[in-house]
């Protein structure tokens, strides 16, 4: 299990209807590639977040499959139109199966 | 004819290297909308005869990573500054005290970032913030004291940093401190290594201009510890100087030795007046 992981997201209070927000989302994570080997030459296991997805009141928005080979702490930024008030669900997926949740609510 | 004209766009080119100093950009850096930052400003009267104004870093530096300061979601040296906030609540050592048992709140510390190195009375030396930090730790928690500019104790040093962000630096230079700013800026002017450069080789003749494709800033230290991208870490002041000495292709002092905390007085006493700026974002 990583240590340390704490997931950030960023979404504006309001937006007027059918208005486009950018949201910016962060989770402080390792993202330990498998590639590297510690000091004695023994591979360190792989560990990353290997799946981003962002739902607005059930719908999604991205769904977003990470590899290897991003770096440390990944951070996503996009834009969703919303045409009206509610949730943005967000939801990362560890390699060891643990799955980190925020949410935020907008209103129109 | 050619070659005549060659030679003077040549010599024209060289006439007009030091107009390149004002490559310093313009810009203001405001962080999160409200939080002036002073980037730039006139230098402290002991500076006379060697620079006009000081500059920080940030305004060396190119404009994505510049933005990436502008908001401390977009910082990720703050993610560093939530790590700290933990350690400074957590109980440690045998006194089964924390930061906050002494301290109360990080905010309760604004201001002293922008104080030290400051001289110590009861110790009788010039003491970093580091150093203060683990004389805390050993002395009155009773804990191990952390690596010197290892990640807990710059992340420490960034969340103080953090608090004192906007206030002036404004490191005192007299008093009992002279001797030990006297010797930190004998060492400024001193070259090392085999390509034989000190400090103000670059960072006081030739900022604004390129040692190959780094932009020298004026290697101010109102914005440590600093977020590098190359290494997607915080980076404290004396790993810094270590990496300059190293590549003078000198054998460097350790951090946490007597001539970088003295190096590290004199550098912020460069600077005196500039914002306090760190966690900052740097390439």
């Amino acid at each position: 299990m990583a240590s340390g992981v704490k997931p950030r997201v960023k979404v504006p209070k309001s937006a007027s209807a059918g208005e486009s927000v950018t949201i910016k989302t962060l989770i402080s994570h390792p993202m330990e590639s498998g590639q590297r080997k510690d000091g004695n030459g023994n591979v360190i296991p792989r560990s990353i977040i290997n799946r981003f997805t962002c739902e607005f009141n059930g719908a999604s928005v991205v769904d977003i499959t990470m590899e290897a080979a991003i770096s440390t702490n990944p951070y996503f930024e996009f834009n969703a139109t919303v045409n009206e008030a509610g949730d943005f669900k967000f939801t990362w997926y560890d390699d060891d199966g643990s799955v980190y949740e925020d949410s935020k609510a907008i209103a129109v | 004819m050619k070659i005549k004209a060659l030679a003077a766009v040549t010599a024209a080119l060289i006439a007009a290297a030091p107009l390149a100093m004002a490559e310093a950009t313009d810009d203001q850096l405001v962080v999160n909308g409200d939080l002036e930052i002073v980037t730039q400003t006139a230098a402290a009267a002991h500076l006379e005869g060697s620079v006009d104004e000081v500059f920080s870093g940030w305004k060396f530096r190119d404009e994505g990573t510049r933005a990436m300061q502008m908001d401390d979601f977009d910082n990720p040296g703050m993610i560093f500054v939530d790590q700290a906030r933990e350690a400074w609540a957590a109980v440690e050592g045998t006194e089964g005290k924390s930061c906050a048992s002494c301290h109360g709140e990080p905010e309760d510390m604004a201001g002293v970032k922008a104080v030290y190195p400051k001289w110590n009375e009861e110790a009788g030396e010039v003491r970093t913030l580091t150093m203060q930090m683990n004389d805390c730790r050993t002395n009155r928690m009773g804990a191990d004291a952390w690596k010197y500019d290892g990640g807990d104790a710059v992340n420490m040093d960034a969340l103080l940093s953090s608090v004192s962000r906007g206030m002036p630096m404004n490191v005192a230079i007299d008093g009992p401190a002279q001797s030990t700013w006297e010797l930190g800026k004998e060492l400024y002017y001193t070259r090392t290594g085999q390509l034989e450069l000190s400090c103000a080789n670059c960072h006081e003749q030739n900022y604004g201009n390129y040692i190959r494709a780094d932009h020298l800033s004026q290697g101010q230290i109102n914005a440590f510890p600093a977020y590098r991208l190359k290494n997607a870490k915080l980076n404290g002041v004396h790993n810094r100087f270590k990496g300059c000495v190293r590549d003078t292709r000198a054998e460097t002092y350790k951090e946490g030795s007597p001539e970088f905390i003295a190096l590290e007085l004199y550098v912020a006493s460069r600077g005196n007046g500039l914002s306090v700026e760190g966690p900052s974002v740097r390439n």
